[in-house]
């Protein structure tokens, strides 16, 4: 066999069997984003979150085999509200001191399409919110940014990848406050997650 | 000091409403800072950042009020200046 053929096959085996890249997602600019949003009679109670860590283990050339886990700091939820803040926070609520942590572990996703560097799926995964841990499945949107993490965060070479997912949850299913202040907080929240994570390129 | 406590209570009312008013006539709960909205070029995520700023609502109007009701229910223990 000849050198010009080797190397194609090389070329070829090395992307059949190309390693997932892991996607770091703390993001130096502080840009990550969950927002929250629960009705209310008086006014809606609008909030985000921005203290987003975790890694996703992503493969261009195979985005069903995604995983990964993404954890929200409690402590970095706000709302503009300095009173509603401090109840957010409490123990009657969600109890940061207690349950520092917000999670979504994905372990598999399903009906999954590819469109160039856009793949939607669903995610299915463990969400976990004051101490309660639920299976979840959430649609998701994953953008996939090849070489554009430079154009980001200058002197570092590698890829983005951009996480988006809209899903709503009931606060009973986590112990908050179950059965209570209905008539003034919403039973269910909306959450949006907007994050991007990135692959340093060695 | 009847007629200072109704004219404090007037005053105060007054006050809560221009600035109520003045700071775009919130109607929702007081807030203390703003969100700020800032679009990422490159993964066209909208960050969220949140600036100082202090946005009266109904509760602050409420307190308020509240405030200027004691000042005239006050007023009310004081007799009238008799005229002479």
């Amino acid at each position: 066999m000849k050198l010009t053929h080797i190397i194609p096959l090389l070329t070829l085996t090395t992307a059949v069997y190309a390693a997932p890249q892991t996607f770091d997602f703390k993001d130096p600019k502080g840009v990550n984003n969950a927002v929250f949003k629960l009705d209310a009679p008086l006014e809606s109670i609008n909030g985000s979150a921005s203290g987003i860590s975790g890694t996703v283990l992503f493969d261009p050339e195979n985005p069903a085999a995604t995983t990964g886990k993404i954890v929200v700091a409690s402590e970095s939820l706000t709302v503009p509200n300095p009173m509603q803040k401090e109840h957010l926070h409490g123990a009657n609520w969600l109890d940061v001191a207690k349950y520092p942590e917000i999670t979504f572990e994905a372990k598999s996703l399903a009906n999954v399409k590819t469109e160039g560097n856009v793949t939607t799926a669903d995610a299915t995964g463990t969400f976990t919110l004051h101490g309660v841990s639920k299976e979840l499945t959430v649609p998701v949107k994953l953008t996939y940014l090849k070489d554009k993490l430079s154009a980001r965060v200058p002197n570092l070479k590698g890829d983005l990848l951009v996480i988006r997912a809209n899903f709503v949850i009931n606060r009973e299913d986590f112990n908050i406050q179950k059965g209570q202040y209905e008539d003034k907080v919403s039973p269910t929240i909306d959450l949006s997650l907007s994050i991007a994570g990135a692959s340093v390129t060695k | 000091m009847k007629r200072i406590l109704q004219l404090l209570a007037v005053l105060v009312v007054l006050a809560a409403g221009a600035t109520w008013l003045a700071t775009g006539a919130n109607r929702g709960w007081t807030k203390t800072s703003v969100a700020v909205k800032t679009l990422d070029p490159v993964t066209e995520i909208e960050g969220i950042t949140y600036e100082k700023k202090f946005l009266p609502g109904v509760d602050f109007l409420g307190a308020a009020f509240g405030g200027a009701a004691l000042l005239a229910g006050a007023s009310l223990f004081f007799r009238k200046p008799k005229a002479n």
